[in-house]
C-alpha cells in the first residue's frame, strides 16, 4: 500500500534499488540451495534422533547382535545389515561384468546405427519404477528361480538335500556347499534379491561406463590400433586404465543404489529375520525390514528401525561420496 | 599363424561375443519385465479400475489411489520445482566455481541417489510426528507429508538439470544484458531462465517420472486410505502403495489389480521419460 510519506520522499536512485533487489534475489537463491544441505543433514539427524533409544539401550551390541525379537525387546542389526551387504555384493558381482560388456558393446563393438537405440533401451530399464521390478521379481522371477535355477544350484553346487551328500563342487571347495544348500521350497532368497538388484543397477553402471569410455581421446585409441592392438586389447589396456577412477565411481554409484533399494528387494527377499549361511534361504535387508515393520512398530522396535535407517544412510552416504569423488577425478582431468 | 597371434585373435573374439551377449541379456530382461507388465496389466484392465475405490477390495478399483497419486505428485512437484530451480540457478549463476557452490553441488549429487526410504522416515519425523503431537496423539499421516517426501526426491533432479542447463547458456547473453545495465536478478530471472526453459522443463518431467513410481517414502507419510479423499491433510492412498499392498495379499484377484496398477504406473513413467527426451532433443537441434 503506498504510504504518503514515500510518495513525498525523493525517488530512490535506480542503482540503489537494483542493488537491493540483487541482494534479496541472491539471498533467496542461496537459501534454496541450502535446503539441499538441510535435507541431507536433516535426514541424518532425524534418524539418529529417532534411533537414540535403541543406541542407548544396546550400545555397540546393536551392531553385532543377530537377535530381532519384539517379544523380548531384543534388537540387533546384524541380520538386516548382512542381508543388505550380501544382496548388494551379489548384485555387483553380476552387474559389473555385464555392465562392462554392455558399455564395451555400445562404445566399440556395435555398428554405429545401432548404438543410440540400444543405449536408449538399456536406459529405459533405469526408468522403470522399482516397485515394478519388485512385482516382476515376486510373481515372475522368483517362481522361475525356484523351478529352474535353484534345483540346479542345490544339486551341482550345494550339499544335496536328498541324500545329504555334498555335490562334487561342494566336496572340493570349502563353504560352497553351505552357501547353496536349502530345504526351503520357494524362490524368495538372498540370491534372488541380488539378481533382481543386479538387473536394476546394470543400466546405471553401464551408462556411466559408456559415457566415460567416450571421453578417451581418439588419438590414444588410434595409436594402439596402429600398433596392431585388437579391439579387446584397446578396451582393456587403453580405455579401462584411462577411465579407471570414473569406472570405479560408476560401480560405487550402482552400489549406493543397491544398498538403499527398498521395493525391489522387499518383494523377493522373503523377510526372515534369521541369519543363514545359505544364499538360497530368505533373509532381510535394512530397507525391507523398515518397510515391513515400521507401520506397526512401537517404542523400542520403532527406535531400532530408525537406528537401522541411520546406519543405512551413513553407509550409503560414504559409498556415494566415494563414487562422486572418483567420478570427479576423471572429470577434472578432462578439464570439465 | 603363430600361437601368440592366434591367442590374441581368440581372446578378442571371445570378448566381443561376451560383450554382445551381455547386451542381449540386458535387453532380454528389459523385454521380459515390460512384457509381463503389459500382458498381466492389460489382462486386468477394466473400467472399474477408474470408477471404483479400493474399499471394495477385489471387487473394487483403483480410483482413489489414482487421485491420491495425482495429488501427492502435484504437491511434490509444486514444492520441488521453485526450490529446485532457484537452488540450481544459485549453483550455476552465483556460486559456480566457488568452494561453497562446489560443495553443495556435490552434496546434491549424493542426495540424488540417497535411499528414498530414509527420506520417508525423515519426513515422518519432521511432519507426521509433530502433527500427531498437535492432534492429541491421533497419528496424522497425510497426503501433504507424502508430497513433501516426494519433493525431497524430486529436488536434486531439478537442481541438477537447472544447474546444467543454465551453464549451457552462452555467456555472451549474460555479457550483452549486463552491458545494457540490466540488474543481475532481472538478467537471471528473465533472460537466462527463459533461455534454459525447455531444459528445465525436461528436468521437472524427469523428476515427475522419478517420483511417480516411488513407494517406500509414502508408506510412513501418506500411509494409504481405502476411501476417496481430496483433502491433502488426510491419509491418502497412492498407486505404488496400493500395488505394494495388493501384491502382498494372498488373493489372486488382488494380484490382478496390482498388475493393472503396475501397468498404469509404468505407462505413465515411460511416456513421461519419452516426452522429456523429445523435448530435450528438440532443444538441442535448435542450437
Amino acid at each position: 500500500m503506498p504510504e504518503p510519506v514515500i510518495a513525498i520522499a525523493a525517488p530512490e536512485h535506480r542503482a540503489t534499488r537494483d542493488a537491493r533487489h540483487d541482494r534479496l534475489f541472491a539471498g533467496l537463491l542461496k537459501a534454496c540451495a541450502f535446503l539441499v544441505l538441510a535435507a541431507l543433514l536433516g535426514a541424518a539427524f532425524a534418524t539418529l534422533w529417532g534411533g537414540r533409544e535403541a543406541f542407548d539401550t544396546f550400545g555397540w551390541r546393536f551392531l553385532t547382535s543377530a537377535a530381532w525379537d519384539p517379544g523380548s525387546q531384543e534388537y540387533g542389526a546384524l541380520v538386516p545389515v548382512y542381508g543388505t551387504l550380501a544382496t548388494s555384493a551379489i548384485a555387483l558381482l553380476i552387474a559389473v561384468p555385464v555392465s562392462f560388456g554392455i558399455a564395451l558393446y555400445l562404445s566399440e563393438v556395435a555398428p554405429r546405427w545401432l548404438r543410440t537405440p540400444v543405449a536408449s533401451a538399456i536406459e529405459l530399464l533405469a526408468g522403470i519404477p522399482s516397485i515394478i521390478y519388485g512385482m516382476w521379481g515376486l510373481f515372475v522371477f522368483a517362481p522361475f528361480f525356484a523351478e529352474h535355477i535353484k534345483p540346479w544350484l542345490t544339486t551341482y553346487l550345494g550339499n544335496n538335500p536328498d541324500d545329504g551328500n555334498p555335490s562334487w563342487v561342494a566336496g572340493h571347495v570349502p563353504f560352497i556347499g553351505k552357501m547353496f544348500a536349502s530345504d526351503y521350497p520357494f524362490g524368495a532368497s538372498i540370491l534372488t534379491a541380488g539378481i533382481v538388484l543386479a538387473i536394476m543397477i546394470i543400466p546405471f553402471i553401464s551408462s556411466v561406463m559408456r559415457e566415460v569410455f567416450q571421453t578417451v581421446p581418439t588419438r590414444l585409441k588410434e595409436s594402439a590400433y596402429a600398433l596392431g592392438s585388437s579391439t579387446w586389447e584397446v578396451s582393456w589396456d587403453i580405455v579401462l586404465p584411462y577411465t579407471r577412477s570414473a569406472v570405479i565411481g560408476g560401480i560405487f554409484l550402482g552400489l549406493g543404489r543397491a544398498l538403499g533399494e527398498t521395493m525391489a528387494v522387499t518383494f523377493v527377499l522373503g523377510n526372515a529375520m534369521d541369519l543363514s549361511a545359505s544364499l538360497l534361504d530368505p533373509g532381510a535387508s535394512i530397507a525391507s525390514t523398515i518397510a515391513n515393520q515400521f507401520s506397526e512398530a512401537v517404542g523400542l522396535q520403532k527406535s531400532a528401525l530408525m537406528a537401522l535407517a541411520f546406519l543405512l544412510f551413513v553407509v550409503t552416504f560414504v559409498v556415494l561420496l566415494i563414487a562422486r569423488l572418483m567420478l570427479r577425478r576423471l572429470a577434472s582431468r578432462e578439464g570439465r | 599363424m603363430d600361437a601368440l597371434y592366434l591367442r590374441r585373435r581368440l581372446t578378442n573374439a571371445l570378448a566381443l561375443v561376451l560383450s554382445t551377449a551381455a547386451t542381449l541379456v540386458g535387453l532380454a530382461f528389459l523385454a521380459w519385465i515390460l512384457w509381463e507388465t503389459l500382458r498381466q496389466g492389460i489382462a486386468a484392465l477394466d473400467l472399474k479400475l477408474f470408477t471404483k475405490i479400493t474399499a471394495y477390495g477385489d471387487q473394487g478399483g483403483l480410483a482413489n489411489a489414482m487421485v491420491g497419486s495425482l495429488i501427492i505428485n502435484v504437491v511434490g512437484i509444486a514444492i520441488a520445482t521453485p526450490v529446485g530451480v532457484l537452488a540450481g540457478t544459485w549453483l550455476a549463476e552465483y556460486a559456480n566455481r566457488t568452494r561453497l557452490g562446489e560443495t553443495i553441488r556435490f552434496l546434491n549429487d549424493i542426495l540424488l541417489s540417497a535411499p528414498s526410504i530414509v527420506m520417508g522416515l525423515f519426513v515422518y519425523t519432521i511432519i507426521v510426528l509433530p502433527s500427531t503431537a498437535l492432534s492429541d496423539g491421533n497419528t496424522t499421516f497425510s497426503g501433504f507429508a507424502g508430497g513433501v517426501a516426494l519433493a525431497l526426491i524430486a529436488l536434486p533432479v531439478i537442481v541438477r538439470t537447472t544447474d546444467e542447463m543454465l551453464r549451457l547458456v552462452p555467456s555472451t547473453l549474460r555479457e550483452a544484458a549486463l552491458s545494457l545495465g540490466v540488474p543481475q536478478w532481472k538478467l537471471t530471472s528473465q533472460i537466462l531462465l527463459r533461455a534454459a526453459r525447455s531444459g528445465i522443463v525436461t528436468g521437472v518431467l524427469l523428476a515427475l517420472a522419478r517420483i511417480s513410481g516411488e513407494t517406500a517414502p509414502l508408506l510412513f507419510t501418506a500411509f494409504g486410505n481405502n476411501f476417496m479423499t481430496l483433502d491433502p491433510m488426510d491419509k491418502m492412498s497412492s498407486l505404488p502403495q496400493v500395488i505394494y499392498q495388493y501384491a502382498n495379499d494372498p488373493g489372486e484377484a488382488m494380484h490382478a489389480l496390482a498388475w493393472a496398477g503396475a501397468f498404469v504406473v509404468t505407462l505413465f513413467v515411460l511416456l513421461l521419460s519419452l516426452a522429456s527426451r523429445l523435448l530435450f532433443t528438440r532443444k538441442v537441434s535448435h542450437d
